[in-house]
């Protein structure tokens, strides 16, 4: 989205086609289309705004702000979700099929009400219920403020942004399949909390979403909610800083067998390079050794497990060579991999991607002078400063940032190396 | 029937509060809104929040600035109270959850803001409001057993007992369009301003008036309905707010010279000199003809002089915003912004407890006007004044409630008023104008005449077209004929509401005739305290709105000439 700001553009047509619902007609839901002139960079909700005003009061949508802050109006444009408010015409156009009509429903994974409103407390707000979505404050309060370091605020900030749309909750893959996973939006709550150095309850609260069937090993790890988000607060990321704290920091081991499955993952890549298909079930139950395989948990879980093998064999999905010998790759390539381990795993501390720290993608591309970030002493992260003068604070705490930014900008991808994708 | 000691009509900032102090003071609370409380507007709110908790800084100071911003239209024993109070309330508000940015030894880092001596705004990147709103959801979410929610519920109208007390409200379900008497041995209005009467404006479009014109129907007076608040930097297009923090963290405003104008008007603040004044400098400029952009309609903003890594992290939502609806990278260019409608000083008139002059009424918030902004309100005092004064409400409902009896009162003619009166909206024949116009052409009426100037011939106009289109409301015709979420009726019936607002503000400026604060008239461009240092209060009388004055209290900070 470059456009100049002072552009005049022109009006044009759009048309709406719009997902309608009346519960109260007894029929079924049916597509209604509508016709409106406006700019081009205007947005979905505008049209749809447009509609209702000229055409149809009855048109049914939640919202207010206009500015993606109120996150009221999330919806379904062309099959994906989004805030209507935070769609641009063009852009949605651009999405469209063949006939360029907009197509509008509303969000899914949440019963529909009425034409876009669906019914967020039945499902988003009682996950968010579900992770104790408040404070659990150290004791005893601080007659002033907590004092905590200044990253860690910024850090939750991220979290702190999200507006509570359901956009992410609308295309969760893993809720469709399982409707009870506490999902997306809820879990990013929870990090809210995990992340808050004023909370006293971090491994309780990690205990019990990892524990849960439906909790943090839940995720599929598919980047649908990454997607959708339009304030950029990454709820996959959170999730899989839940699940690291949980692991790295409190040692937590689930009874989802979460914590194992991922450390298979991770090892069986960096001692191959690849992915070892085969060795991933008897090295998630056994651990990570030969005689891992021979555990009783790994061998009722083969047993169970036994069906689908068959069936991946007859249909020619798995070969017993395949089965018994891992991937090869060149052994450079190897050696790369095992590098990235190294680097990852040598570092005093977790290095985590924050958008509200380290500016948008693209500035992750330009580094300035490599210095760790949160870990590190203060004397590498800004240089000393004698009298922080009002004038300069800004100025100076900027520079504490492109340390902070440096640091990730210069941090591989973390979730290269300490994670795995989990398909339970 | 439900029946509770406080209902609280509005869940953004001061309704939360109030509905948590009711609470913790022992009283049975229900809060009631008409959309999902995180929708509210408070949510929109982005720099900060004022309070002296500085070690440096002192109550004194940040009340004298708030008197001063007000143009001494504030009442100043309210302010002392307000400022007073206020860095208690902030750490009551960190202690609770709310993730304010610290500075490198831990502490609430503050920033600058318009009309303050000193850094005194503490913030939440520039998501503060939206901070504030979600960590006291939060509360209300852990307080589920002591406050119960009505989300989704949109009162009609207030029930008045045998004395003319407030002894509850009828509002109707918004999903299954019952309608239904609540009743309360008090009422906390919180719902909050009324933005939409004017188009276009920064405020939500839920932002319609209902508080204020609810408590205007039931008898209480409005004060300061005149001062309106134009923020100064808006987008051109949609009237976006971009927040005040940008200037707070260093950005300049530019004319089409590319000269910073505010050393004309405010020589020692420049762009952090009250929003009335940068509002007006920046209409100057455009008026004379050195704006920029298409039709010169418009100043830049530039944020480019802020560093960038800054910018990112504490100007987020702004960059956002920058982007997505004005396609501009204000870390790279200067983005093109006016003045909008933002804000209304002026609300039902209360005491420092929430008060109204109707018994078991009180109101809290933009709906109120206690008044502590009087004139202007500086910017981050907003915050300040939802929680102070919503907590206060709260605390004096329940403890009043607590030594009164049930409320008696007569609910059945009042439910079968309102229901048919709903009805016969719904029943209406597409005949004369739909709600929308209307709604449209009040909107742009008022954002011609009674804007950042305002003159005599210009606030007569508008209220004439007030009067037209209030006789136009009365047949306008809506298409929803259903009960559930017929947000087309409830369009009209905030209609009504907006007609209420509009009215008292043209009236109290047709009034005014002086420049305060807010407003400006060009026939009479000067304060006048011998005649005009006091409120103006517009009751509804039975043939239409009643002007009458009220006492501006001062208790230690005379009155002087204003400069920035």
């Amino acid at each position: 989205m470059t456009e100049a700001h002072d552009r005049e553009g022109g009006i044009e047509s759009f048309t709406l086609r719009l997902r309608r619902y009346d519960p109260e007609s007894g029929e079924a839901p049916y597509w209604d289309e509508h016709t409106v002139e406006l700019e081009a960079h205007r947005s979905v909700l505008e049209a749809i705004l447009q509609a209702r005003d000229r055409f149809d009061g009855s048109i049914g949508i939640r919202c207010s702000c206009r500015q993606a802050i109120c996150g009221s109006c999330g919806v379904r444009v062309n099959g994906e979700p989004a805030l209507a408010c935070h769609t641009h015409l063009d852009a949605a156009r651009g999405g469209s099929g063949a006939d360029g009509v907009i197509e509008i429903e509303p969000m899914g994974n949440m019963p529909v009400i009425k034409d876009l409103i669906v019914d967020m407390d039945e499902v988003h707000w009682k996950k968010i219920q579900r992770v104790t979505p408040w404070l659990l404050a150290k004791q005893p309060v601080p007659e002033r403020e907590y004092l905590v370091p200044r990253e860690s605020m910024v850090d939750v900030t991220q979290t702190m942004a999200c507006i509570q749309c359901g956009a992410c909750v609308s295309d969760c893959l893993a809720m469709e399949v399982d409707p009870g996973f506490i999902g997306p939006a809820a879990l990013a709550k929870a990090y809210r909390f995990v992340g808050d150095p004023r909370d006293d309850q971090q491994y309780e609260r990690l205990n019990d979403l990892a524990q849960d069937p439906q909790g943090i090993f839940d995720c599929t790890h598919c980047f649908k909610c990454v997607e959708a988000c339009p304030k950029d607060v990454n709820p996959m990321g959170q999730i899989m800083r839940l699940r690291r704290v949980a692991i790295a920091d409190h040692h937590i081991r689930d009874h989802n067998n979460g914590e194992r499955h991922e450390a298979a993952f991770a090892t069986l890549i960096k001692d191959n390079g690849l992915l070892w298909e085969a060795e991933l079930l008897p090295r998630s139950y056994g651990g990570n050794s030969f005689f891992g395989k021979f555990a009783p948990s790994a061998a009722k879980e083969l047993l169970s497990s036994l069906p689908s093998i068959f069936k991946a064999l007859a249909r020619g999905k798995v070969t017993l060579a395949g089965a018994l010998k891992p991937h090869k790759i060149p052994s450079e390539d190897l050696k790369a991999v095992q590098g990235i381990y190294d680097k990852v795993e040598g570092r005093e501390r977790r290095y985590e991607l924050n958008l509200y720290i380290s500016g948008s993608d693209e500035d992750n591309a330009p580094v300035v002078p490599e210095q760790a970030a949160v870990g590190a002493t203060p004397s590498t992260v800004a240089p000393p400063r004698p009298d922080p003068g009002p004038p300069s604070a800004a100025e100076e705490e900027s520079v504490t940032h492109q340390g902070g930014a440096g640091a990730d900008a210069s941090a591989d991808d973390p979730e290269a190396g300490s994670e795995g994708s989990n398909s339970q | 029937m439900p029946a509770h000691d406080v209902l609280i009509i509005g869940a953004g900032l001061a309704g939360q509060r109030a509905a948590l102090a009711a609470a913790q003071n022992g009283a049975s609370v229900a809060i009631m809104s008409k959309v999902h409380p995180v929708r509210s507007h408070s949510v929109a709110a982005a720099g900060g929040i004022n309070a002296a908790i500085s070690i440096d800084d002192d109550w004194h100071s940040h009340a004298y600035d708030t008197v001063k911003g007000s143009d001494y239209l504030g009442d100043q024993d309210a302010i002392e109270v307000m400022c007073s109070e206020a860095p208690a309330e902030v750490m009551h508000l960190e202690h609770i959850g709310v993730t304010f940015h610290r500075n490198d030894k831990g502490e609430m880092d503050l920033r600058a803001f318009g009309g303050a001596s000193m850094k005194r705004t503490a913030y939440v990147a520039d998501i503060t409001g939206q901070a504030m709103l979600h960590v006291l959801y939060e509360q209300l979410m852990k307080h589920h057993e002591t406050v119960e929610r009505f989300e989704e519920w949109f009162t009609t109208s207030l029930l008045l007992d045998d004395n003319g007390r407030c002894a509850g409200v009828i509002a109707r379900d918004v999903r299954s369009g019952t309608l239904e008497a609540f009743t309360a041995k008090n009422v906390i209005l919180a719902c909050g301003g009324a933005g939409q009467v004017y188009k276009p404006t920064t405020n939500g479009l839920i932002v319609t008036g209902d508080g204020i014109a609810l408590a205007y129907r039931a008898g209480a007076p409005l004060m300061d309905m005149e001062m309106v608040q134009y923020h100064p930097t808006c987008l051109v297009e949609t009237g976006i707010l971009i927040t005040e923090g940008a200037r707070g963290e260093g950005a300049h405003l530019l004319n089409a010279n590319g000269e910073r104008f505010m050393e004309k008007s405010a020589p020692n603040k420049m762009e952090l000199a009250s929003r009335d004044v940068v509002s007006r400098a920046e209409q100057i400029e455009i008026n004379e003809g050195r704006g920029v952009g298409p039709h010169g309609a418009g100043i830049f903003l530039d944020v480019t002089v802020v560093p960038r890594r800054r910018t990112l992290e504490a100007l987020r939502e702004i960059v956002n915003l920058g982007r997505d609806f004005a396609g501009v990278d204000i870390t790279r260019e200067p983005i093109m912004i006016r003045p909008g409608q933002h804000y209304i000083m002026g609300g039902v008139k209360t005491d420092v407890d929430g008060r109204t002059s109707i018994e078991g009424l009180y109101a809290a918030g933009e709906v109120a006007c206690v008044s502590v902004h009087g004139g202007n309100r500086l910017g981050a005092n907003s915050l300040l004044d939802t929680l102070i004064f919503g907590r206060r409400a709260g605390e004096d409902a329940a403890a009043r409630a607590a030594a009164m009896g049930p409320p008696r009162v007569e609910t059945l003619a009042p439910l079968r008023a309102d229901a048919e009166r709903i009805d016969a909206i719904i029943a209406r024949p597409h005949q004369g104008r739909r709600v929308s116009e209307i709604k449209a052409e009040l909107g742009e009426a008022m954002n011609r005449h009674a804007a950042v100037f305002r003159d005599e011939e210009g606030l007569q106009s508008a209220l004439q077209t007030v009067a037209r289109l209030r006789e136009e409301a009365e047949t306008a015709w809506i298409d929803d004929r259903g009960t559930v979420f017929n947000q087309d009726v409830l369009g009209a019936l905030e209609l009504g509401f907006l007609l209420d607002c509009a009215e008292a503000t043209v009236v109290a400026a047709l009034e005014r005739k002086e420049s305060r604060g807010a407003q400006f008239r060009t026939d009479y461009p000067a304060r006048n305290d011998a005649e005009w240092l006091k409120h103006i209060d517009v009751a509804l009388g039975p043939d239409g709105p009643v002007v009458s004055y009220s006492p501006v209290t001062i208790t230690q900070w005379e009155p002087e000439e204003r400069k920035y």
